[in-house]
């Protein structure tokens, strides 16, 4: 399908990705290969199958990338019922994404069984707790609630549940999550949790995240954001032992799947870079509420994260700035932003120190890769910002990405945050909560003047913004957004991707077209691919999964006998 | 068996009104089972002489998969089967659940079968059709005899006509019919000439206009049905008369439910709305 990867390649590499490490610009997308698919015969060919209204929906979700002029694409969307979505429910968005890494609150899930044990530990969040702290990540806990608790309702059980985690555990904090049934019948978890915080004395509060409300996961991210801020961020102080490095960040938005907030740990620690807390992987509720004491908040996810980012900087005075450490030169470029922010010699000749010692140590790997995988197309659909990130990790070894789109994500994460006052806000987003935050008169403390940040802007450090998916993306590269099963299986029929980036739902679909296919919500078994090292394994991962032909070697059964009927 | 259920605004009467129409064919020797679907467990107050049994739900919650039916039903006024299918304190819970429970669980205790040579079961609903719970005894064939008690005051009427409402998009699907509209006068002018054109209006009949009577109260205070407390007195008849009127109606209809300026336009015609 690719002539010779490395002629595409002469053109990408040297040059370009030389720019790149010392710009902090946009980063450059590597180019569609030449016998890519036209995208927009091909945008009207995904819809053709559908009923003509199903048709017209969906092709607002389906644009033909131009990184020049970008495109207005419709996201964030109730999804077509029937068409196979990737979504997940508010509840996954709200305890399984956002709150769930947190390793010394006890989450407990109010509702039925199997909320809670079929998001048993699934996102592969990791945890090393300090010595001597508590670490409930491999438990979990449920009301179990049952037919006798729809009816005579179950806030009873749940305070009851509440007392028990309590006297067996003792933990710092408690947090209470409703599920679909619990707000039919009305159980009120946030007065049960205040009862429980005035008796127990430790702080307990409830989420309002039944599955059912809103389009899919991101509803739970925001109510995950609104209760974090309201009930835990700015009650405690950071000790000032912890406040002498002024260069203090949190990272927003890392959820330490498959370990890479421990890489970016490394990273920022050999940098001199403290991290105040990580919202959320590999986090104690300590330094969730000690993060106002931060003076730069990073953003990696901004999609399930951006609420607390923009609530923290309006009432704490903190700064935020979108970061990418996934892929090497996104890490290297992103600590290149954080130090120019500090501004501190010591910090940006230790960064560049840091950065030109591990980009040392991971070249060789990349350019072996490279040259075994540079040219070959991928498609990436997941989430709400890794189909943006992961973009920048294939930019090292050269893969072009033809096709991409996210499952949940809003239209500032494929067009960037300046589209945010256009985006209409529907009867869907009017039911999530919106907090009003107000400076707060005794914590508020403004880290950057207006000046000061219009002139960081200037030197290639944007606070507060982002460019969202399509500035990165290639021009013709296909963006579809909340993708259906029948669209996806038509992309890969016709781009023939060397690997798709997909997650669960997908995999063993994609698995059966012959191509290989990497969760990356979970990591399948892998990770971590943050940071520099991460990158080094992700390298490895995609040239073991695209150069191993197994699954074109491999003659499947309905290759060679009908497919069962019924 | 006859399966009935009693619909009908909240405080119209539903309650007094299936006591003493149960009470009525018990005396007549036919063999009836009430089941109350109200969470406040009073619908068999006045056959059994006080709230005297335990709920469905409260049994089932206490005594977990270990229940017996005679754990849950109780013998009344002239050997009527008494049970209350119970449910949560106000303002918790699904009560609408509850009731879909209970019925369930009579069902598999054999309540209803033939064994149990029942002429009628009747469900005794709280209030309007409000959710899917409330429904269930016309759902799934529980109930196929639908009354509905109303006055002459105009909400009772637009209760009574969104019932018909819930009651037609079942009667598609399944065998639930309208036996008719009883009218629980409230003294209203031209009462009954109102609700007999109502009832006729939604395509069904008023089966019976029973006045109102103080002897309804006084027997209510004793915690008894008019005809246990006084049977010799007048409104003991009546509910004699609109017995036996159930037991011969023939009259099963798919409701015609009327659109709200139509019912405006009732109440017009029989002067209600005139100033």
């Amino acid at each position: 399908m690719n002539p010779d990867p490395m002629t595409e390649l002469d053109q990408i590499s040297a040059a370009q990705l030389a720019v790149a490490n010392r710009e902090l610009g946009p980063e450059l997308a590597v180019p569609l290969p030449r016998d890519t698919p036209d995208g927009a015969a091909l945008a009207t060919a995904l819809v053709e199958s559908y009923p003509p209204k199903v048709g017209r929906k969906r092709s607002k979700h389906i644009r033909v990338n131009d990184p020049s002029t970008i495109p207005t694409i419709e996201a964030n969307s109730r999804t077509v019922p029937g068409i196979i979505t990737q979504r997940g429910c508010c509840y996954a968005g709200c305890k399984g994404v956002v709150l769930g890494p947190v390793t010394d609150i006890v989450h407990i899930v109010h509702g039925p069984v199997g909320c809670s044990y079929y998001s048993w530990m699934t996102r592969r969040n990791q945890a090393i707790v300090p010595e001597g702290e508590a670490n409930y990540l491999p438990y979990t806990f449920t009301t179990d609630m049952t037919e006798n608790e729809i009816i005579f309702g179950g806030e009873k059980k749940l305070l009851a549940a509440i007392r028990e985690a309590y006297e067996l555990l003792h933990p710092k904090a408690i947090a209470v999550f409703a599920t679909c049934p619990v707000g039919l019948i009305g159980d009120d978890v946030h007065a049960v949790a205040a009862q429980a915080r005035e008796e127990l004395g430790i702080n307990v509060f409830g989420f309002s995240c039944e599955g059912y409300k809103g389009v899919s996961q991101s509803a739970g991210h925001h109510i995950a954001n609104n209760g974090l801020f309201k009930h835990v961020v700015g009650t405690e102080q950071l000790p000032d032992e912890l406040k002498v490095n002024p260069i203090r960040v949190n990272l927003l938005g890392e959820y330490n799947i498959g370990g890479d907030a421990f890489e970016l740990e490394r990273v920022f620690a050999r940098c001199g870079i403290e991290l105040v807390s990580t919202f959320s992987g590999n986090a104690q509720y300590s330094d969730l509420a000690r993060s106002a004491d931060a003076n730069l908040n990073l953003v990696m996810c901004h999609r399930s994260i951006n609420y607390m980012a923009e609530m923290m900087e309006t009432k704490y005075g903190i700064p935020w700035l979108k970061v990418n450490f996934i892929g090497a030169e996104a890490t290297a470029k992103s600590l290149r932003k954080i130090a120019r922010y500090f501004d501190d010699a010591v910090l940006i000749d230790r960064v560049e120190q840091v950065i030109a010692e591990e980009l040392a140590a991971l070249e060789p790997v990349r350019a072996e890769v490279l040259s075994r995988v540079g040219g070959k197309p991928v498609m990436l659909y997941v989430g709400g910002s890794r189909a943006h990130h992961y973009q920048s990790l294939f930019a090292d070894i050269g893969m072009p990405v033809v096709a991409a789109g996210y499952e949940f994500a809003h239209r500032d994460d494929y067009e960037g945050s300046v589209v945010m006052p256009t985006i209409t806000v529907d009867a869907d987003s009017k039911n999530i909560e919106e907090l009003t935050v107000a400076a707060d008169p005794d914590a508020y403390e403004q880290r950057k003047s207006p000046d000061e940040i219009a002139e960081l802007a200037e030197r290639g450090v944007r606070l507060g913004e982002y460019d969202g998916m399509m500035a990165q993306m290639a021009k013709g590269a296909m963006v579809v957004d909340d993708i259906s099963h029948a669209e996806l299986e038509r992309l890969i029929a016709e781009y023939q991707p060397a690997v798709v980036c997909s997650g669960i739902k997908d995999k063993y679909v994609i698995e059966k077209m012959g191509v290989p296919c990497k969760q990356l919500h979970n990591y399948d078994s892998g990770g971590p691919y943050a940071g520099f090292k991460g990158a080094i394994n992700f390298y490895t991962e995609i040239d073991r999964m695209v150069n191993a032909q197994v699954w074109r070697l491999v003659t499947p059964p309905w290759a060679t006998a009908p497919a069962p009927v019924g | 068996m006859r399966k009935i259920a009693i619909y009908g605004k909240g405080g119209i009467g539903k309650s007094t009104t299936t006591q003493n129409t149960v009470a009525g064919l018990s005396e007549m020797g036919r063999k009836v089972m009430v089941v109350g679907c109200d969470p406040k467990a009073d619908s068999t107050r006045l056959l059994l002489g006080g709230l005297a049994q335990r709920s469905v739900l409260d049994t089932l919650r206490i005594e977990g998969e270990d229940v017996e039916l005679d754990d849950v039903r109780a013998d009344g006024f002239a050997e009527s089967k008494c049970v209350e299918s119970g449910g949560p304190e106000p303002g918790v819970g699904c009560a609408g659940r509850g009731i879909i429970t209970s019925i369930n669980l009579l069902e598999q205790l054999g309540a209803y079968d033939d064994s149990e040579q029942l002429d009628y079961v009747f469900y005794d609903v709280l209030g309007d059709v409000v959710c899917g719970g409330f429904a269930m005894p016309i759902r799934e064939g529980k109930a196929e005899e639908i009354y509905i008690v109303a006055s002459g005051e105009m909400m009772a009427m637009y209760a009574a006509n969104n019932i018909c409402k819930g009651v037609q998009k079942f009667a598609n699907t399944g065998k639930v019919r309208v036996g008719g509209i009883i009218c629980n006068s409230r003294n209203v002018d031209n009462e009954y000439e109102l609700i007999d054109h109502f009832a006729r209006e939604l395509g069904t009949q008023m089966i019976h206009f029973v006045p109102r009577d103080n002897d309804v109260q006084r027997a209510e205070i004793n915690k008894k049905t008019v005809i246990e407390w006084n049977p010799a007195c007048n409104q003991a008849e009546e509910y004699r008369r609109l017995a036996m009127a159930i037991e011969a109606n023939e009259s099963f209809v798919i409701p015609k439910p009327m659109e709200t300026d139509r019912l405006e336009e009732l109440l017009l015609e029989h002067g209600l709305l005139a100033a």
